[in-house]
């Protein structure tokens, strides 16, 4: 069982939701990534999405886009990406890290050789944005070789035949983007969330997890009612860029528990 | 010598090249869309109306133009012209954004957006929107909006908004991430008229074929002129959409060699060029394909250089990407220096601007005329027209306005 599964299968026990944050590696700068990555996990982290910056993020808005921009220009590359994720797992081993980002410089590096060093350095799962499993049969037998998940993404536009073509494809959870748009958008349409979720989770036989969009606790906890796990981006990243580079890590955990505290007022809610 | 060629296959490959490498929202969208156009291009009354408009709207078909004393001037091969640069709006983007436009209209979309480098496509695309009534919404890097802000008044004349894009290199690469990002926000009621063979699938095939109107008037027209079919076709390639018009249907005829001419710049060694497959870069994923990509060693997407801004592009069209490799065409690159050198003499000796996109093509064409005899024919696309790049010709001869 992988650590992603077995993550998900303790909270369920526990009739918790996971809280996924998301943060660009690199941003503002390589040093400060591990030491983010930790905050994260005492705000209350359940995993890790570390972003892999890119020079063109199709899929994100401003927000990343300017983080991308930040790491990049730090000089980040998916080589240092993986040793930071190695450093971070030297310390931590339960928290799963999810690499998101986008299929260049994965192709660049070579898809064989990335699996194989994620694996070593201690990631559990990745999402390539603009690999849809048609494009990416040969990586996804790969990365299920190595014993990695690949989550992917499925949107408001998606039929119910796909979300069984790509639920056969992914392992680990499901992303379902919240919202027609990119990253940091703020058109929650909670109706349609609480519609699907259900349907996907019927289909999928794996968690769900919303994002794309969601920008507090009591948005948090609404989806929180409905989805197995929350991820939070944009929110977090902007916390990082409005905080002085000392004060960061601080900042993001206080953020990250008040996420935290909002989704385990849903414990028992259920019953 | 006809030789048969069906590409791209039913997932929009060309070989390893394009496919559909999007984020999940676009996915259902792109299939809706490749349905549609499958509807229309066996359509009798769409395909009528296109020709119609083509006909009546653009005042195609555009003659082939045998500039005589250009080729007297250079001594050797004949060089002609395919005058692209008469089509309303003054180049070939009009015949692929009146394609969309009806494809639009068919499926119900009440807004378009665009992506623009050169200008000329956000052009062609606020002309069609004006004639169809549509809301309409222009992507252009500020670099690009400076170079070019003759067209940028253009479009806001023609009741488009131009959206400036600040971010990256700010030039088409960066207008085409934005309006990416428009679409899959807007998707419902949004059609994106790309103006180039990239992009994901359908578009590679949907504006090759919208384009090829440019090749199969040449096949007749070479035929009507000058009793057979020239020894070379030479087109200018950024994302390479009037190449792959006036190529395609010359692919089966293997008698004729094609050449495409991509952008270098200030030289391919100085690296400041945008000559993904002269300057032989790997293959990589953007803007939802696969094909030659210039890239540094971390797959980060480079910027790239040329004083035509319709070139400036670090891909290109999945098809070229194929085309190369299978040997079917040849790709060279031409200077900015080159470039211009072909745009004032074609100024001189013809009384024709060429657009400096379309002057790279020239450029190649006055290259190897005069090494090849005065009875071979060189059909060059004169992709558009040069107006809109007084602006830039007269800043690098030290003049101002």
């Amino acid at each position: 069982m992988s650590r992603i599964q077995i993550t998900f299968q303790q909270l369920q026990a526990a009739g918790r939701k996971a809280l996924i944050p998301f943060i660009t590696a690199g941003d503002p700068d390589g040093e400060l990534t591990v030491p983010l990555m930790r905050s994260l996990v005492a705000g209350g982290a359940d995993i890790i999405e570390l972003g892999v910056p890119f020079s063109d993020p199709m899929a994100d808005g401003p927000v990343i886009q300017r983080s991308s921009e930040r790491a990049l220009v730090k000089g980040m590359t998916l080589f240092r990406v993986l040793d930071i994720v190695r450093a971070f797992r030297s310390e931590d081993t339960l928290t799963p890290v999810v690499l998101m980002g986008y299929a260049n410089p994965i192709e660049a590096m070579g898809q064989s050789v990335f699996v194989d060093l994620a694996r070593q350095a201690g990631v559990d799962g990745v999402l390539v944005v603009d690999y849809p499993p048609e494009e990416c049969a040969e990586f996804t037998a790969n990365l299920r070789a190595a014993g990695l998940d690949q989550i992917f993404l499925l949107a408001p536009t998606s039929s119910e035949q796909r979300f069984r073509d790509v639920a056969r494809a992914g392992s680990g959870y499901l992303y379902y983007v919240s919202l027609k748009g990119v990253t940091g958008a703020a058109r929650l349409d909670f109706d349609e969330i609480a519609c699907r979720i259900p349907r996907i989770r019927d289909v999928a036989k794996m968690p769900v997890g919303v994002g794309f969009g969601i920008s507090d606790a009591e948005i948090a906890k609404r989806v929180g009612e409905v989805a197995d796990a929350v991820v939070i981006g944009s929110r977090i990243v902007q916390e990082i860029e409005a905080s002085p580079r000392e004060r960061a890590c601080a900042n993001v955990e206080t953020f990250t528990r008040g996420i935290r505290i909002a989704l385990d007022e849903l414990v028992g809610a259920h019953s | 010598m006809v030789k048969k060629y069906s590409l791209p296959d039913a997932q929009g490959h060309f070989g390893p090249y394009g496919g559909i490498f999007v984020a999940e929202t676009l996915v259902p969208a792109l299939e809706e869309l490749r349905v549609a156009f499958e509807a229309c291009r066996q359509d009798a009354s769409f395909v009528g109306e296109f020709e119609h408009e083509l006909r009546h709207y653009v005042g195609r078909p555009s003659p082939i133009y045998h500039a005589r004393r250009l080729s007297e001037k250079l001594g050797g091969a004949q060089i002609l012209l395919k005058r692209e640069d008469l089509n309303h709006t003054g180049s070939h983007k009009i015949n692929n954004c009146i394609g969309q436009a009806l494809l639009a209209k068919r499926m119900g979309k009440l807004r378009v957006i665009a992506e623009t480098g050169a200008g000329q496509h956000g052009v062609a695309t606020a002309t069609v929107a004006a004639r169809f009534g549509f809301k309409c919404v222009v992507y252009m890097g500020t670099e690009d909006m400076e170079r070019q802000a003759a067209n940028v008044y253009r479009m806001k004349l023609l009741g488009a908004a131009v959206v400036p894009v600040e971010s990256g290199s700010k030039t088409l690469k960066d207008a085409l991430n934005e309006a990416m990002r428009d679409w899959v926000t807007n998707v419902s009621d949004t059609f994106y008229i790309i103006g180039t063979v990239a992009g994901p699938h359908p578009y590679p095939m949907m504006v090759r074929d919208f384009q090829t109107v440019i090749g199969r008037e040449c096949l007749t027209q070479m035929t009507e002129g000058f009793g057979r079919q020239p020894d070379r076709v030479i087109a200018c390639v950024g994302g390479g959409s009037n190449a792959m018009g006036i190529f395609y249907p010359y692919i089966p005829h293997e008698d004729v060699r094609l050449v495409g001419v991509e952008a270098a710049g200030e030289g391919i060694r100085t690296g400041r060029h945008a000559a993904p497959l002269t300057s032989n870069a790997r293959a990589g994923v953007l803007h939802g394909n696969r094909t030659y990509l210039m890239q540094d060693g971390n797959g980060q997407v480079i910027e790239t250089h040329s004083i035509s801004a319709g070139l400036d592009y670090p891909g290109v069209g999945p098809e070229h990407a194929w085309l190369k490799d299978s040997g079917r065409v040849e790709y060279v690159a031409v200077t900015d220096e080159e470039a211009l050198d072909a745009f004032h003499t074609l100024c001189r000796f013809e009384g024709i601007l060429p657009a400096l996109e379309s002057a790279h093509a020239l450029a190649q064409a006055m290259k190897i005329a005069p090494a090849l005899a005065c009875d071979k024919l060189l059909l060059v696309c004169l992709s558009g027209r040069g107006d809109k790049d007084m602006h830039t010709v007269a800043e690098r001869s030290g003049i101002q306005f």
